[in-house]
C-alpha cells in the first residue's frame, strides 16, 4: 500500500507544483498580492509531498520490498543497509526522484531567505523553480515512475551495480545534483529579472552566495567522481573524457564564468546581460547533464541505467527550457542592460577574457560531446571523439587563464595601475623561472613537468602576493573577508591543481606485467613483489584477493590488498589497491589468472606508481572550499536590508511593465 | 569615437578573434580525432582502408581468445553477422571481457590483423551500446545479434 502513497504524494507535489508555477506569475504581472502570496505556501507544500515520496522509497528499499519494481532491480537481500540508501539514486527514477528532492530543497532554502526580496521579484524567483519542478515531477509520473509494482513479487531482488557499490559512487550523485539543481537558482533569478525588465544589483549580490554554493557542491561531485574513477576502474586515471564526465563538466565551466560575472555585475552593474544569459546556459547544461547521462542518447562505457524511450519527453523539455528562455532573453535583455564603462586595462577585462574562455572551453566540449549525433545527422557513420581533442583543446584554452589568474585582484575596477603590474610581473616570472629550474633537476627533463612547476608556481606566488599586499595595506580585522579568503583559497586551489596534473600526467609509471607468486618488479624507485592470490569474501561478494609487498630500498612500504570481486548475480568487479601518500601513490589493479582458474598461479598485474596525483582532488577541494567560504561573506547578507528600504523598486517594476 | 562605443567595440573584436581562433583549433582537433566504429564485415568490405586508427565493434568469439603463454598478449577474434577479424592486444583486458561478449576495440590494421591499443567491454549485462548494436544491425545477414534485455533504442535524431 505504501508505494502506492508514494505515487499518490507525487501527483500532489505536481499539483502544487503548478500551482507555484503558475499563480505567482499571474499575480506578479496582473498586480494582485494573493496570487503572489501562493508562491511561498505551495512551495513548502510541494517539498513536503516530495518529501513523503522519498522517504517512501527509501524505506521500500530498507525493508526489502521486492513488490516495488525499482527496488527489485536495485537491490537484494545481501546488499548492506548503506548501499540500499544508496540504491535509491543508483538508476534512472530513483536518481530523478533524488533531483526533484533536492530542487525542493533549495526552493525552500529561497523561499525562508528571500523574504526580504521585493514582493514581485520573489514570487516571479519562486514561480520559475515551480516550473521547473513540474516539468521533473511530471517527467517522473509519466515516464520513470520509481513506485510501479512488480507483480508477483520475487523472493530476492537483482543487484546494485557493482560499480555503485562504493563510498566514493554514494556521495558523487547527491553532490552533483546540488550543483545541478543550485544553477536553477541563477536561472529564476534570470528569467525574473528578464520578465521584469530590471535587474538590481542589490539582486544580483543577493543571488551570488547560491550560486557559489552550487557551484562548490558541483565541485565536491566531480572531485568525488573523479576519485571514485580512479579507485574503482582499475584503470588508474582520474579523468576521461567520457561523455558522462563532459556532462558534468560543462555546467561547471559555465558556472565558473557565471560566479565571476556576477561578481562584475554586482560590484560595477557592468555585464548584466552576459550575467544573465550565463545563468540560462548553466542550468540549461546542467539539464542536459542530467538527461545526458540518463537517456543514453549517447554512447558511453559508463551509461548504465539508460532508457531512451524518455528522449522524447526530454527533448521537448529541454527546448521549452532553453528556447523559452533565449526567446525571453533576446526580448528584453536590451532592457537590463547597463553599466559603467571600463578600461582594456582593467579587472573587468581580466576577468571578461577569464570568462571568454570559460564559455569557449565549454563550447568545445560540448562540440566534442554531441558529435557523435551531429555525425549521425549528417550520415557520416559512427563516430566518436577522442580524448585527445579534448587534451588538446582545453589546456590550450585554459592558458591565458592561467596567465592571467595571478593580476586579476592586483587590477583594479574599472581603471588598473600599469606600473604596479610590471612589477608583479617581474616577481612572479623570476619566482616561476627559479623553481622550473630547481625542478628541472628532479624530473628527468620531462618539459610537461617543468612547465606544471611553473605554471603553479606562477599562480601560487601571485596569489600569496595579493594575500601579502592586504595584510600590509588593510587594517586587522578587514583584511581577508570571507569573500576575499575564499577568492584566495579556490585561487589557491588552481595552483595545486596543475601543478598535480602535470607532474603525475609526466612522471607517472605504468606497468601491465604477468607475475608469478614470488616476483618482484621494479617500478619508479620501489619494489612489487607479488606474494600469490587467495579467496576471500565480503558481505555480498566473493573475492580473487592478490598480495602484492612493495618495498624500496630493503625497506618495507606496504602490503597491498588489490582484489577482483564477484558479485551474486556474477558481475565481476575490479577493487584496486592504493597507497596513498603526499609525494605520491602507489596502486595496483589484479588482471587475471593466467591459467583461467588457477588463482594461485601467475596473473596479470596493473602496477602504477603516481606521483603527486593526489594534488589534483586536493586542488578540486580548494577550489570547492573557496566556493562555500566566499559565500559564506557578511557581505551578501547585510545589504538585503537595503532592498527593502527600496519600495521604488516595486513602482518601477509596475511602471516597466505598464 | 567615444569610451563605450570604444570599450563595445574591443570586446566584440576581442569575441570575434577568440571565436576564429577556438573554431580553428577546433576543427583542426576534431579532424584529427574523429574515430569511426566498423563492424568486421565493414572492414573486409575495405571501408576502413581510409582511417588509421578506427574503432571495431562486435562479439568475442566463443573459444577463440588465446593467451600468450609468457607476456600479457591476448588474441581474439571479433565476429559480426557477416565477418570476423582477429585481434591483436596486449595488456590488461576488462572486467567484462569474455566469450560472446559485445566489445569495442580502438587501433588499426596490420597484416589483416587488427592491432588494438585499447579493448572495451560493454558495462553491465543489459546495456549494449546503441552505435554498436545500430552498427551490427545493419551489417545483418540473418543472424540476430543478442539481444540486451532492454533494448537500445535510441533517440533517432
Amino acid at each position: 500500500m505504501t508505494p502506492e502513497l508514494g505515487q499518490l504524494a507525487l501527483i500532489l507535489a505536481l499539483l502544487l507544483a503548478l500551482a507555484q508555477g503558475v499563480l505567482p506569475l499571474i499575480g506578479a504581472w496582473r498586480g494582485n498580492r494573493a496570487l503572489m502570496a501562493v508562491a511561498r505556501p505551495a512551495a513548502a507544500g510541494q517539498a513536503v509531498f516530495v518529501a513523503i515520496a522519498f522517504g517512501i522509497l527509501v524505506w521500500a528499499f530498507l525493508r526489502f520490498d521486492f513488490s516495488v519494481q525499482y527496488v527489485a532491480d536495485n537491490s537484494n537481500l545481501e546488499l548492506p543497509w548503506y548501499y540500499r540508501i544508496a540504491a535509491v539514486w543508483g538508476a534512472h527514477e530513483g536518481s530523478l526522484l533524488l533531483w526533484i528532492m533536492i530542487l525542493n530543497v533549495w526552493t525552500v532554502a529561497l523561499a525562508t531567505f528571500s523574504q526580504k526580496l521585493p514582493e514581485v521579484f520573489a514570487s516571479r524567483v519562486l514561480a520559475v523553480m515551480g516550473l521547473v519542478a513540474v516539468g521533473f515531477l511530471a517527467f517522473i509520473i509519466f515516464t520513470s515512475n520509481p513506485f510501479g509494482r512488480l507483480l508477483p513479487m520475487p523472493g530476492d531482488g537483482a543487484d546494485l551495480n557493482p560499480v555503485l557499490q562504493d563510498p566514493g559512487m554514494t556521495f558523487h550523485p547527491p553532490m552533483l545534483y546540488m550543483g545541478y539543481v543550485g544553477f536553477s537558482v541563477a536561472f529564476a533569478f534570470s528569467i525574473a529579472a528578464l520578465l521584469g525588465g530590471e535587474l538590481e544589483q542589490a539582486w544580483v549580490r543577493w543571488a551570488r552566495p547560491w550560486t557559489n554554493v552550487a557551484w562548490a557542491f558541483l565541485t565536491c561531485g566531480i572531485v568525488a567522481g573523479s576519485w571514485w574513477a580512479y579507485a574503482e576502474l582499475g584503470w588508474g586515471g582520474w579523468w576521461f573524457w567520457d561523455p558522462v564526465e563532459n556532462a558534468s563538466f560543462m555546467p561547471w565551466l559555465v558556472g565558473l564564468a557565471l560566479i565571476h560575472a556576477q561578481a562584475i555585475t554586482e560590484k560595477r552593474g557592468s555585464l548584466r546581460a552576459w550575467t544573465i544569459l550565463l545563468s540560462i546556459f548553466a542550468f540549461s547544461l546542467s539539464l542536459l547533464g542530467t538527461f545526458l547521462v540518463r537517456s543514453g542518447v549517447l554512447t558511453s562505457v559508463h551509461a548504465f541505467a539508460s532508457d531512451p524511450r524518455r528522449g522524447v519527453f526530454i527533448l521537448a523539455f529541454l527546448t521549452i527550457i532553453v528556447g523559452g528562455s533565449l526567446l525571453l532573453y533576446a526580448l528584453r535583455a536590451p532592457k537590463v542592460a547597463a553599466g559603467k564603462p571600463f578600461n582594456l586595462l582593467s579587472r573587468e577585462t581580466a576577468m571578461l577574457i577569464g570568462n571568454l574562455m570559460f564559455a569557449v572551453a565549454a563550447a568545445m566540449v560540448l562540440l566534442g560531446t554531441l558529435f557523435p549525433l551531429i555525425g549521425d545527422a549528417l550520415h557520416m557513420g559512427r563516430i566518436s571523439v577522442g580524448p585527445p581533442y579534448f587534451g588538446f583543446l582545453f589546456p590550450l584554452l585554459m592558458l591565458p587563464v592561467v596567465l592571467l589568474l595571478p593580476f586579476g585582484p592586483f587590477l583594479r575596477w574599472g581603471k588598473g595601475d600599469a606600473g604596479m603590474l610590471k612589477s608583479m610581473l617581474l616577481r612572479v616570472t623570476i619566482a616561476a623561472l627559479a623553481c622550473a629550474i630547481v625542478a628541472a633537476f628532479f624530473v628527468d627533463g620531462q618539459m610537461k613537468a617543468i612547465v606544471g612547476v611553473a605554471a603553479a608556481v606562477w599562480i601560487g606566488v601571485g596569489v600569496l602576493l595579493y594575500a601579502y599586499k592586504r595584510w600590509r595595506e588593510v587594517p586587522r580585522g578587514r583584511r581577508y573577508p570571507a569573500e576575499m579568503a575564499g577568492m584566495l583559497l579556490a585561487h589557491f586551489g588552481v595552483a595545486v591543481f596543475v601543478v598535480g596534473v602535470l607532474l603525475s600526467e609526466s612522471l607517472s609509471v605504468t606497468s601491465d606485467v604477468r607475475m608469478a607468486p614470488g616476483q618482484t618488479r621494479h617500478i619508479g624507485s620501489y619494489d612489487f613483489r607479488f606474494d600469490g592470490a587467495h579467496r576471500t569474501t565480503g558481505p555480498n561478494w566473493r573475492a580473487d584477493q592478490g598480495v602484492v609487498t612493495v618495498t624500496r630500498d630493503g625497506k618495507d612500504i606496504a602490503v597491498m590488498h588489490p582484489q577482483k570481486r564477484t558479485y551474486p548475480r556474477g558481475q565481476v568487479q575490479t577493487e584496486s589497491a592504493v597507497d596513498a601518500g603526499i609525494t605520491r601513490d602507489l596502486y595496483v589493479a589484479l588482471g587475471e589468472p593466467m591459467d583461467a582458474g588457477n588463482i594461485a598461479g601467475a596473473w596479470s598485474l596493473r602496477l602504477y606508481y603516481k606521483p603527486f596525483v593526489r594534488w589534483i582532488w586536493a586542488g578540486g577541494l580548494l577550489m570547492m572550499l573557496g566556493g562555500f567560504v566566499c559565500a559564506a561573506d557578511k557581505r551578501f547578507r547585510l545589504k538585503r536590508t537595503v532592498t527593502r528600504a527600496e519600495p521604488a523598486i516595486e513602482t518601477r517594476l509596475q511602471e516597466t511593465r505598464a | 569615437m567615444n569610451p563605450t562605443r570604444k570599450r563595445r567595440l574591443t570586446i566584440v573584436v576581442l569575441v570575434a578573434v577568440a571565436a576564429a581562433v577556438a573554431a580553428g583549433l577546433g576543427v583542426y582537433a576534431l579532424q584529427n580525432n574523429m574515430n569511426y566504429l566498423l563492424t568486421p564485415s565493414q572492414v573486409q568490405s575495405g571501408q576502413a582502408a581510409s582511417y588509421t586508427t578506427f574503432r571495431l565493434g562486435g562479439m568475442v568469439k566463443a573459444g577463440s581468445i588465446q593467451r600468450s603463454s609468457d607476456s600479457l598478449k591476448v588474441t581474439f577474434t571479433v565476429v559480426d553477422a557477416g565477418g570476423a577479424m582477429p585481434v591483436e592486444y596486449t595488456g590488461i583486458l576488462p572486467d567484462l571481457f569474455r566469450d560472446n561478449q559485445s566489445v569495442i576495440a580502438t587501433g588499426h590494421m596490420s597484416n589483416a590483423r587488427f592491432i588494438a591499443t585499447e579493448v572495451l567491454a560493454k558495462h553491465d549485462e543489459t546495456y549494449m551500446p546503441k552505435e554498436l548494436k545500430d552498427a551490427m544491425a545493419k551489417a545483418h545477414e540473418g543472424k540476430q545479434v543478442e539481444e540486451a534485455g532492454n533494448p537500445a533504442k535510441g533517440l533517432q535524431p
